[in-house]
């Protein structure tokens, strides 16, 4: 399957210890930065060979920031990434390059992350051109198997990208990402843009890839529903922190920080008459440039505390096997239960 | 409960552009009422006609390109597509409220809340500045927003996406419209956010007897909303019936694609989603016979496609029970 080595099925491929991006903000033209946006703020996750990791959160929550991180196209303030073995977190520019074969990305929209003005064989050439890969003959091969494998016609490799609908587009974005076979593709938002038919196309394209290739994902998105449809694990993220994580199912068939259960609640359901019992969360979501001191999610959740117990810093713990949990008694409502553990 | 009246009726509704390429026709002969104090769902996948519908009824089409060319909007009994520019701008913004999807492009950057808001009040209901100041401040406080003497001379800037969509729907709401229609109001939304709008909306037309024209890709949104669902493909109605109806029998294979394509909670995991295969014919090759017919799996589809009624003859709608209509083509029809 891999040509170095490859990675078994079960596998860490990815570990992110503590990751923090913490974006400097200044206060006029001149001044030095007093204050710092945390969008980012001490993210543990791994992902295995193989496997699809989603993260959910709302916009502001730091997942596409966490995303770009790990691909090296913002870079960390502190923590770790280890990526295949190697610590990506640390490495310049040139040493990037040839790792970039086996990290990948999909952007949530393919009209703005395909260059215009190449056509669909320039877009899909250019991965094998800079890692210094084969001739034009094999180039030419390459493409054709690409366009093959995302499901467009031979004829497209000498059209522009605006002549493609969204959801072709985002087949071509696909198909770059695919090219040097990589290990591990972050998907942000792949499907946000798209409408639901295309979206079931593209979803059922990368699971596809996915048992094809062997290739992980770490699938970044907002839409609770998508996310567990492709998803072997689930992380749910709020200002810069991770708050729950647990596999697929676990997660939405127990799910304990009011955040999530909220993010459940809110997802409408297509079959009319139905209701669901729903946590309407008060307020908005806090800054990430002042967030307010100890549990961030406190003074909007469900579970009233006071401003003293909200101002106690929060504890992230595995409750069970495989299921963290930020535990503090306005995000989980058997706090007793889980203090001691 | 309000008896049945119909506020909005549109009759055979013809939209087209005038383009580089030649005339194009974005909607198709689409009918729909909608009674007063109810909402109605318009749900439809980019492209198919379902806003153009709605800047129809506005008269807000881009001119000169757009215009309507044929069919009859009637609101309160008095056909829109007649009346005159002078007329729509007393409509407008007094009877007719509308929502747009994205809050920013929405609201004006360099204005205060307060402003944006007095502005219809100014020019629909009279008032003076000082009263159209207070008044706005009342409005803000109905969509539920915190602190709303202080929001009121603040700037869209300094409000959350989900703020901000909460003074589109007050500038909406402002001169008390008997009719609103929200084009995707809650498209550019989180879900927890889009919950609340959601809410916000209903309590609202509970308590004013609003009719709500709710425009949305979402059928979830629609499920939980509507009363009646108009479903659009390609220019033209698809089918049409009450929530019900659409929702748990449906009757054209578009709906029930749509139906069956959309990921749900209980949706078994890493396993493939239905799809519909194929995709929406472009603006300038759309055929006269069923629009949907290249996209259908029928046994005997190829037959219709190369027959001289797909060529000619335009399927009309047929009534399957009372209320609910699905286009009439056989090819299309749920089988």
């Amino acid at each position: 399957m891999d040509t170095d080595g490859g990675n078994q099925r079960g596998e860490i491929l990815l570990e992110v210890k503590n990751l923090k991006v913490h974006f400097p903000v200044k206060e006029g033209l001149f001044s030095r930065a007093k204050k710092y946006c945390k969008a980012v703020d001490g993210i543990d996750l791994q992902v295995k060979a193989g496997e699809t990791f989603g993260l959910v959160g709302e916009s502001g929550c730091g997942k596409s920031t966490l995303g770009k991180a790990i691909c090296r196209l913002l870079n960390p303030t502190e923590g770790e990434i280890r990526f295949d073995g190697r610590d990506v977190g640390r490495l310049g520019r040139a040493a990037m390059r040839p790792l970039r074969r086996d990290l990948q990305i999909i952007f949530q929209d393919p009209v703005e992350s395909l260059d215009a003005r190449h056509t669909v064989r320039e877009i899909l050439e250019e991965p094998f051109i800079i890692q210094k890969m084969g001739n034009t003959v094999f180039r030419e091969k390459k493409v054709r198997k690409l366009l093959d494998k995302v499901g467009l016609a031979a004829t497209a490799a000498d059209r522009y990208p605006f002549e493609f609908s969204g959801g072709q587009r985002q087949r071509i974005g696909i198909a770059r990402a695919i090219a040097l076979e990589p290990k591990l593709i972050v998907c942000d938002e792949p499907v946000s843009a798209l409408d639901v038919s295309v979206q079931s196309q593209i979803l059922n394209l990368l699971m596809d890839l996915q048992k094809e290739m062997g290739v992980s994902y770490l699938f970044i998105a907002h839409d609770l529903a998508v996310v567990k449809v492709i998803s072997d694990r689930i992380g749910v993220m709020y200002l810069g922190k991770m708050v729950e994580q647990a596999d697929a199912d676990t997660l939405f068939s127990n799910p304990m920080h009011e955040y999530t259960k909220a993010l459940i609640s809110a997802i409408p359901i297509v079959s009319p008459g139905q209701k669901r019992e729903r946590t309407i969360l008060k307020g908005d979501v806090p800054s990430p440039i002042d967030p307010p001191p100890g549990c961030a999610f406190a003074r909007r959740s469900p579970i009233s505390v006071s401003e003293e117990v909200a101002s106690c810093p929060s504890e992230y713990k595995e409750v069970e096997p495989g299921h963290w949990v930020e535990v503090h008694p306005a995000t989980v409502r058997d706090y007793d239960a889980l203090e001691g553990l | 409960m309000l008896e049945d009246k119909l506020l909005l009726s549109v009759k055979d509704l013809v939209t087209a552009f005038d383009t580089d390429a030649g005339r194009v026709t974005a909607v198709d002969g689409v009918s729909f009422d909608l009674q007063e104090g109810k909402t109605l769902g318009v749900v439809g996948e980019s492209g198919c006609g379902k806003s153009v519908t709605a800047m129809s009824i506005m008269q807000l089409l881009p001119r000169p390109m757009g215009q309507i060319i044929g069919g009859s909007i009637h609101f309160n009994g008095e056909d829109l597509v007649m009346a005159s520019e002078e007329r729509m701008g007393s409509i407008r913004g007094k009877e007719i409220g509308v929502i747009f999807q994205e809050p920013m492009t929405a609201l004006n950057p360099v204005h205060r809340i307060g402003q944006q808001l007095s502005e219809s009040l100014l020019l629909h209901e009279g008032l003076s500045k000082k009263e159209a100041w207070s008044r706005s401040i009342e409005i803000l406080k109905l969509v539920g927003i915190p602190s709303p003497e202080v929001r009121v001379s603040e700037y869209p800037h300094q409000l959350s996406g989900g703020m901000r969509q909460r003074v589109v729907i007050a500038i909406a709401l402002a001169c008390r419209p008997s009719l609103v229609i929200a084009d995707e109001p809650t498209t550019a939304l989180d879900v927890t956010v889009q919950a609340q709008i959601l809410e916000l909306i209903q309590s609202l037309q509970e308590e004013m007897g609003l009719s709500v024209m709710m425009i949305t890709h979402d059928l979830g949104v629609i499920a939980e909303t509507c009363d009646d669902v108009v479903v659009m493909y390609a220019g033209r109605v698809a089918e049409k019936g009450n929530t019900q109806q659409i929702f748990e029998n449906p009757q054209h294979l578009y709906t029930l694609g749509l139906l069956n394509s959309i990921p749900k909670l209980g949706t078994p995991r890493k396993q493939r989603l239905n799809t519909i295969d194929g995709y929406v014919p472009g603006l300038d090759e759309m055929p006269v016979g069923a629009r949907f017919a290249p996209r259908s799996q029928h046994p005997r589809v190829a037959e219709y496609l190369a027959s001289e009624d797909f060529k000619t003859v335009k399927p009309g709608l047929v009534e399957v029970e009372p209320g609910h209509w699905v286009e009439d083509c056989a090819y299309v029809r749920a089988f």
